[in-house]
């Protein structure tokens, strides 16, 4: 029953995915690869789950470490260059 | 703390992100959906810490070692994303797709190994789950790691083509499933370990002898798949844990990058196929159709007479510009034209740069005010009626071959009409071909004058010469 649970979340959020993003102005295109780069990040919860789940096997929480470096890069460097790509679009006139 | 509690929390990120996904794709909340999204990150983070199984760690050390992981991750990606230059940035994304690849690689290799140690029997679909996020981590973060090896210079850009590459390629893949498969199926820990291990090794080869093959004009798809394939790599590890935060938001991404990628595949009208497999550019001069004519150099001198007159001027950026990072400088001179009486425009490709919107940001980053910038189909019927369209670093993209040429490997691409302005002035660095190997007949029109030489330097002097005058 589990399983087919997270199947049909999966299924929902792909369709959802498809129609939020649709029609979205080609101006955007690089801060919404950008921005849902960090989102796919959310592995960060993975890494910590790997990280400090692990206690009896040293190897497990080395691995689950270096995922959990990795994937903060990911979501803190992406969301950070994101916001500085989207200051940068401003109208004309606005200071 | 009550699982309960934590799932709750995750429904709430998980609603944050739809928001901040939706708000994402609107000039006017772009920048607050992703500071709303990276709240929805934090609550995710904060939450999971408190995870029951993470609070039964008491250990200081597991603590201290969380806390390390996090700042130093935090501080690197600090680092490099207040660093970069808005020129690298399509290295920069790549980068970061390929760490989260990666990362969802290693969350499900160290499941697999910590449920051998802890004893607890793995399912058939953990299984499927875990091996599926290796294959689609694995490829991911190499594919990654090559376009960002190609975007940034340390390799070439130009695709990497031999005999028999795709039997190769398709053998790669065939082993890599297939040992997928036998993890899948086999029951004994150990041998699937071995599997597990073997499926590790070939889907990073897999990610690098895939993008091989692909050239640096059409990175745009690459990028954008990349970027599905990272957030599919997440979604693949929210099963292999069971949860759901983490299958909401990697599908979100997955889906996001489809889109983007059909975009780009649509924009250069060629399947994506042709685009992975096709090793496009490799073949140089392969229109049977001769260009007539020749082209016709001429100095910034007559340019600044030229462009002294004109009433409209649309610029054609390219990569080039970004190489040449010209964009300040190209800004200045469309302050000046303005102020000369022109009306000025620019006229973007959605293909044109290396990553989908390229030019939009090398712009956005010298304050061109993005009313000027203008689609293809309107800066197409602006150029109508234009007296100068000035094409900075752009090749395939302004080739007439792609619509007048049945021959041509381009023809059907949608392009930037900058034949129909009144005159044509081309700033290029040499006499060689595009991206695709093609030779442009634009360059040889009556209408067109070249100026040979960096970029940034013509432009340079000619904004030099309006300042003096």
């Amino acid at each position: 029953m589990e399983l087919i649970l997270l199947l049909f979340i999966f299924t929902l959020s792909v369709f959802l995915g498809f129609e939020l993003i649709s029609k979205v102005p080609s101006q955007l295109h690089t801060p919404l690869m950008s921005g849902s780069n960090a989102i796919s990040g959310i592995t960060i919860v993975g890494a910590i789950i790997a990280t400090g789940g692990t206690d009896n096997s040293m190897f497990a929480t080395a691995l689950g470490f270096a995922a959990l470096v990795l994937a903060t890069i990911n979501v803190v460097g992406g969301y950070l260059v994101t916001d500085r790509m989207l200051a940068m679009f401003k109208k004309k006139g606005d200071k | 703390m009550n699982p309960q509690i934590i799932n709750i929390a995750y429904i709430v990120s998980a609603v944050i992100f739809i928001l901040g996904i939706k708000m994402l794709g609107k000039a006017e909340t772009a920048r607050k959906g992703n500071i709303l999204s990276s709240v929805g990150m934090l609550v995710a983070v904060v939450f999971t810490l408190f995870d029951h199984k993470i609070l039964d760690a008491t250990d200081k050390i597991t603590w201290a070692i969380l806390a390390g992981g996090l700042l130093l991750g935090a501080l690197a990606g600090w680092i490099a994303a207040k660093k970069v230059k808005m020129t690298s940035m399509p290295e920069m994304v790549a980068l970061l797709n390929g760490f989260g690849g990666l990362a969802s690689l290693l969350v499900a290799w160290a499941e697999y190994h910590y449920d051998g140690v802890a004893n607890i029997a793995v399912g058939g679909f953990s299984k499927f789950a875990i091996i599926s996020t290796i294959l689609i981590g694995g490829v991911t973060f190499t594919g990654s790691a090559y376009a960002w090896a190609k975007l940034s210079g340390k390799l070439s850009g130009k695709p990497a083509i031999y005999a028999g590459q795709k039997a190769v390629n398709a053998a790669i893949a065939l082993l890599a499933l297939a040992s997928s498969a036998a993890f899948t199926v086999v029951g004994d820990y150990q041998v699937g370990y071995e599997m597990m291990a073997a499926a590790i090794v070939l889907s990073l080869v897999l990610g690098i002898v895939a993008v091989m093959p692909i050239g640096g004009g059409d990175m745009p798809v690459v990028i954008s798949l990349l970027n599905s394939l990272s957030g599919l790599a997440a979604c693949a590890a929210g099963f292999v844990i069971q949860n759901n935060v983490l299958i909401v938001a990697g599908s979100l991404v997955g889906a996001s990058g489809v889109i983007l990628t059909v975009i780009m595949c649509k924009s250069m009208n060629r399947t994506l196929s042709n685009v992975l497999f096709s090793g496009f550019g490799s073949a140089a001069g392969g229109s049977k159709n001769k260009v007539e004519g020749e082209m016709k150099a001429i100095s910034a001198d007559d340019a600044y007479y030229i462009l002294e007159a004109a009433q409209s001027v649309v610029f054609i950026p390219g990569y080039g510009m970004a190489v040449a990072q010209a964009q300040h400088a190209v800004k200045e001179l469309a302050e000046i034209l303005e102020n000369n009486g022109a009306e000025v425009a620019f006229a973007i490709h959605p293909v044109a740069g290396r990553m989908p919107g390229h030019m939009n940001v090398l712009l956005a980053e010298a304050d061109v005010p993005y009313e000027q910038l203008k689609e293809m189909e309107e800066a197409n019927k602006i150029l109508e009626n234009a007296d100068v369209a000035i094409v900075i670093g752009a090749n395939d993209v302004v080739n007439p071959a792609a619509a007048e040429d049945k021959g041509s490997p381009i023809y059907g691409m949608p392009i930037i009409e900058a034949f129909k302005a009144k005159t044509v002035l081309a700033l290029k660095r040499g006499k060689g071909a595009g991206f695709s190997g093609l030779e442009n007949g634009l360059f040889f029109r009556p209408n067109t004058r070249m100026i040979y030489g960096d970029a940034k330097a013509t432009i340079n002097e000619l904004v030099s010469k309006f300042k003096d005058a």
